[in-house]
């Protein structure tokens, strides 16, 4: 609980004190290169696969011949946007973004360079996390927008490549019932879980104490409470929105 | 002028600080020096607030700094250069962009005022044209340095120094000393210097408290080094045999 509390004071720090829009605007931009573009390879490549498996998998379900195989690339469409692309992107974020961030300021700390903006009076929180949450909040739902594609994408030539459907069955079903509410779903679900996991792999990084291990244990806690954090507001989200 | 007092800083149930009461005057050295783990880096954290301690005050000239509004802290803050054990320099700019960082953050200052600055700084420093340099790229002493340039780049009031000597060789501490003494001459700073290092002692130690077991036992300057009178204060400065033969001469 103790945690808890000094989470929510930590948040609540972000917006006291702040220096200039000029300030924040050009470490927002220089967040969201590092946070977005230097995410784009992984997450392009996970998504593709996931979508390429996704589809075999289905299809070596589905034997019915009762169940036409449109219905293969339609349940690869709910997959991508309701889970695949918002949850599953979103747990390699918080293994790639979030250890970085963690292990980031956590040097920072033990090096004294978050004292050293503190004695100028400037408001470290704020300076140093605040950009890295906005980044976060621009850059993931865009990454989970590319997920998607990309799912749907490898599903396509995996589909296609090994004749388990054909091209025009595979557009049918992406394209047969569409809800488009699924896609606000997954947006909504993408800026939560951008904020988890920046706002909480941040609050780890900013409170290390010690030495190098402990930079290493920061990191680590980061990315396990991010992913438990992204699972418990998957569910919840799942239960109020769906 | 700096003035603090009662200072108590507890950790735990281990008493840091008891009651540590003084003044740092402008224009001079001020030194806080003792054997390690007696609270010196503590009180250094609790003047620049970087440490709440539990009882006291600090006073900036007249402001009292530890109860003050985020505000007034914040414009106090920004009078204060600090530089730090380790330079504390931010590892992925460059020595330009460490010694501007105040300047951007803090000023509305066109661009070739702000290189100006910058320059003049580093040259005060004696590292003119080290600008693109990386941290990692530079040695201890030029991290002090550096460190120096950004505490003074923004015309500060008061001017910390925590350990400034750690790690460096005797020759490069003497220049450390020299330049923390003549920056502080030179721009009127109040300057706080913590160390154990009997050279900066002996060389800059215009006004000197010395803390034992989180007291202040002996203050005084290094004239008056020779007869403190304070057991524990001879025990800490004619430690080695340098010193005990310097003690007998005398």
């Amino acid at each position: 609980m103790e945690t808890l509390g000094k989470y929510f004071i930590f948040l609540g720090s972000l917006f006291v004190n702040r220096e200039t829009f000029k300030t924040y605007f050009k470490l927002t931009i220089d967040e969201c290169i590092s946070v977005g573009i230097g995410s784009v390879s992984l997450v392009s490549l996970v998504a593709f696969f996931m979508g390429a498996v996704t589809t075999i998998q289905t299809a070596y379900n589905l034997i019915s011949p009762l169940i036409p195989d449109y219905v293969i690339s339609l349940v690869v469409r709910d997959m991508t946007i309701l889970e695949l692309a918002p949850t599953i992107i979103g747990v390699i974020f918080a293994g790639k973004v979030g250890s970085s961030m963690a292990s980031g300021l956590g040097t920072m700390r033990i090096s004294e360079q978050i004292d050293a903006l503190e004695v100028m009076g400037i408001n470290a929180t704020s300076y140093l996390v605040l950009p890295k949450i906005l980044a976060c909040l621009l850059m993931y739902p865009m990454l989970v927008i590319l997920a998607g594609l990309l799912a749907i994408l490898g599903g396509y030539l995996a589909g296609v490549l090994t004749g388990v459907i054909t091209p025009q069955e595979y557009i049918y079903g992406i394209r047969f019932e569409f809800n488009e509410y699924t896609v606000t779903f997954a947006l909504i679900k993408s800026f939560v879980f951008a904020f988890l996991v920046s706002s909480i792999s941040s609050f780890r990084g900013f409170y290390t104490t010690g030495g190098a291990v402990e930079v290493g244990q920061s990191s680590t806690a980061a990315v396990t409470q991010s992913v438990i954090a992204i699972l418990l507001a998957d569910y919840l989200l799942a239960q109020l929105l769906l | 002028m700096i003035k603090i007092e009662n200072i108590k800083k507890s950790f735990g149930d281990k008493d840091v600080l008891k009651g540590i009461s003084g003044t740092f005057e402008k224009g001079k050295p001020n030194l806080i020096i003792g054997s390690s783990g007696t609270g010196k880096s503590v009180l250094l954290k609790c003047i620049v607030g970087l440490i709440k301690p539990d009882d006291g005050f600090v006073y900036y000239k007249h402001n009292e700094f530890t109860h003050a509004s985020r505000d007034l802290k914040t414009e106090i803050r920004r009078e204060i250069g600090m530089l730090f054990q380790g330079g504390a320099l931010f590892d992925s700019k460059t020595v330009e962009e460490n010694v501007m960082f105040p300047l951007n953050v803090l000023t509305t200052m066109p661009e070739d005022e702000k290189l100006d600055r910058v320059n003049f700084c580093l040259k005060r420093v004696g590292l003119e044209n080290q600008n693109k340099k990386m941290p990692s790229e530079v040695s201890g002493g030029m991290k002090k340095r550096v460190g120096i340039a950004r505490a003074i780049v923004n015309d500060s009031n008061y001017l910390f120094c925590d350990e400034p000597n750690s790690g460096l060789d005797p020759q490069t501490s003497i220049l450390i000393d020299e330049l923390i003494a003549e920056i502080t001459e030179e721009y009127e700073t109040t300057t706080v210097v913590v160390t154990h290092d009997m050279n900066s002692v002996l060389g800059i130690g215009e006004n000197i408290m010395f803390l034992y077991e989180g007291h202040k036992l002996w203050e005084g300057n290094k004239n008056e080094i020779m007869d403190s009178g304070v057991k524990e204060f001879d025990d800490f400065v004619f430690a080695n045999k340098v010193m005990r033969k310097l003690k007998k001469l005398d």
